[in-house]
């Protein structure tokens, strides 16, 4: 098996690039999708540190399940709003929903 | 230790009767909602307001025992978990009761559900013990937020708050759950006292310092980003001036407050004053971020209000202050007994809870009659409604910090407590930003008493939802600050509960 390292330096890179995507793209779709990359980052982390550093404890597995369930949930209510900004405004970039300055 | 008590199922419910009763509060309210239609709506309202607001005196009828920790460790109940619920379930319960006639709110019944959902997150993020459960609550909170700031589906304005408020909160959850995930990975434990033994103890990452220092700076940037501080406030002006109003006031207290309680317990307990990793003491790292977070926010914050001709902007860069001072109290912890610095910002925040309410449901009722946010058109506010200005009045003087109103304590005991830990600087620049606040708060007091407005004749209605909002905030902000001894003796209690089972390692 691959030693723990290499786990998290899968997971820094995907973290990385995930926030280069919020950070970078103007599309909210995009932005949710990096933000999604992150929370895989953390699942990995969580996956590998429990798999190498404490097996015979249940703890980093049940905090991953709970990661994809919450991920699911901020997901489904995100996409509802993407949607509904999508009807009024026909443009799902942030910037150019300008209606409040700043 | 968790394992070393038993299991007393009585105690462990009314370690989270708040939480049972909200849940329980919540399936009603989604039958009510479902049953009676339309024109019950109001009734709807009521029932939300009241229940949330006896679900606020559960803690009195089951107050703390000597054991605090419960359900596996994964719940604290002490003290300031008791202080802290009262604060988010009373700011829940105006905040329904605030929505009644609010043009953004009123015609749907599922707004209550929602609030009553996010309260039941504080409540459960102040008693959170482990990183799962913090994790849990505090998306509990946050999802009904999101909702929440972008409930005016037809408006432009709403969705736009709503999306910027769920992009840079989600990105701000992604940032502090893998700063989980490395305290996680560093100690083989999510539940935060067992982190900090094995952090001390140094059991997996051993002596070395960086690693988790970049822990400790990923959580209090998502931290950051939850309760508005410089230099992660970007969001705050545009998701507060959107959202519908009775939202924005409990986006500005509730998430706020329970976000503040959750960070001074996990401050406090994961990096204690003995984590010292390469000869450098952990708390003194924090404690400088904390306070250079803290005269950023108390600056910019204070300097950005001064050109808002938007009530509802004023009050989001305000409240960016606000946080800054409350995090004066949170670097006040460095003394090494935190009991100071933890009951100054939990009286803090408990007077900035029901001044931002008051002021915010005055907004709901000024902007219902004139359809303005604007602060010009407060002009001649006096003689369209005295009594409306009087208790706008009173939640301004309180949020500058002016006698007789709770903000002058609240500011007094923030100051005290940084002293009192040799951050004499720290206070220094807090009050004399707060003498930049000064201005612009009594420009809104000069406006509504002073000028003459093109309405006068036409008077203001406080409808009954409103007076009860009213009256009781203001009573509220009074009584803190004529007799502020009850709460601040009450938050120290609570302190000192957090301070003895740090050292007897109970927690």
């Amino acid at each position: 098996m691959p030693p723990l390292w290499m786990y998290l330096v899968v997971a820094a890179a995907l973290f990385s690039i995930g926030t280069f995507g919020v950070l970078a793209r103007r599309n909210g779709i995009a932005v949710l999708m990096s933000v999604e990359l992150m929370l895989n980052a953390v699942n990995i982390n969580l996956v590998a540190f429990w798999r190498f550093t404490a097996p015979m404890e249940v703890n980093g597995f049940a905090f991953a399940a709970f990661v994809f369930v919450i991920a699911a949930a901020e997901a489904a209510v995100g996409l509802a709003i993407i949607i509904s900004i999508y009807r009024t405004r026909r443009s799902v970039i942030p910037e150019e929903a300008d209606a409040l300055r700043g | 230790m968790p394992t070393a008590t038993e299991f007393n199922f009585l105690e462990s419910i009314a370690s989270i009767a708040p939480v049972v009763g909200l849940t329980v509060m919540a399936v009603v309210i989604l039958l009510l909602d479902a049953y009676l239609g339309a024109q019950h709506r109001r009734g709807i309202a009521y029932v939300a307001s009241f229940g949330t607001a006896a679900v606020a005196f559960t803690p009195f009828i089951w107050p703390p025992v000597e054991q605090t920790v419960f359900w596996g460790g994964t719940i604290v109940y002490d003290g300031v978990t008791q202080i802290f619920q009262v604060m988010v379930c009373l700011a829940g319960a105006i905040a329904c009761l605030m929505a009644i006639d609010d043009r953004g709110t009123r015609n749907r019944g599922e707004y209550h559900l929602i609030v009553v959902i996010s309260t039941l997150g504080a409540c459960l993020l102040v008693a959170a013990n482990d990183l799962i459960m913090i994790f849990i609550a505090l998306e509990t909170v946050s999802i009904p937020l999101y909702i929440l700031a972008s409930f005016q589906r037809k408006s432009e304005r709403s969705a736009e708050s709503g999306l910027k408020y769920f992009l840079f909160g989600s990105f701000a959850s992604a940032i502090l759950l893998f700063g989980f995930s490395l305290l996680f990975g560093f100690s083989g434990q999510t539940n935060i006292a067992l982190i900090a033994e094995a952090l001390v103890r140094g059991d997996i990452v051993g002596d070395t310092l960086p690693p988790v220092v970049i822990a400790l700076t990923m959580v209090l940037v998502g931290f950051g980003f939850k309760v508005s501080v410089v230099p992660f406030h970007f969001w705050t002006p545009d998701v507060y001036e959107g959202a519908p109003t009775p939202v924005t006031a409990f986006v500005s207290v509730a998430s706020k407050a329970a976000s503040f309680a959750l960070l001074l317990r996990f401050l406090v307990v994961v990096f204690p004053q003995s984590l010292v990793l390469q000869g450098q003491e952990m708390q003194a790292i924090w404690v400088n971020l904390v306070a250079i977070a803290a005269v950023l926010s108390m600056i910019i914050g204070n300097v950005l209000a001064l050109r808002q001709s938007n009530l509802k902007r004023l009050l989001a860069y305000s409240s960016i202050a606000q946080a800054g001072y409350a995090l004066v109290g949170v670097a006040a912890l460095q003394s090494g007994d935190p009991t100071y610095g933890v009951s100054s910002t939990a009286f803090y925040l408990f007077m900035y809870t029901f001044s931002n309410l008051l002021i915010f449901a005055g907004i709901v009722l000024f902007t219902e009659a004139t359809g303005s946010e604007e602060i010009r058109d407060l002009a001649g506010l006096q003689r369209r409604s005295p009594m409306l200005a009087l208790a706008m009045t009173i939640s301004l003087l309180s949020l500058a910090g002016i006698p007789p109103a709770a903000g002058f304590f609240g500011k007094f005991f923030l100051f005290q407590a940084a002293v009192n830990s040799n951050l004499t600087g720290l206070a220094m620049i807090g009050v004399l930003t707060s003498i930049v606040a000064l201005y612009y708060y009594l420009i809104v007091v000069k406006v509504m008493w002073v000028d003459p407005g093109q309405d006068e004749d036409k008077p203001i209605a406080i409808g009954a939802p409103y007076g009860w909002a009213l009256a009781i905030s203001s009573v509220v902000v009074l009584f803190l600050g004529v007799i502020p001894s009850q709460i601040i003796d009450w938050a120290r209690a609570g302190a000192e509960a957090i301070q003895i089972a740090l050292r007897t390692g109970l927690l």
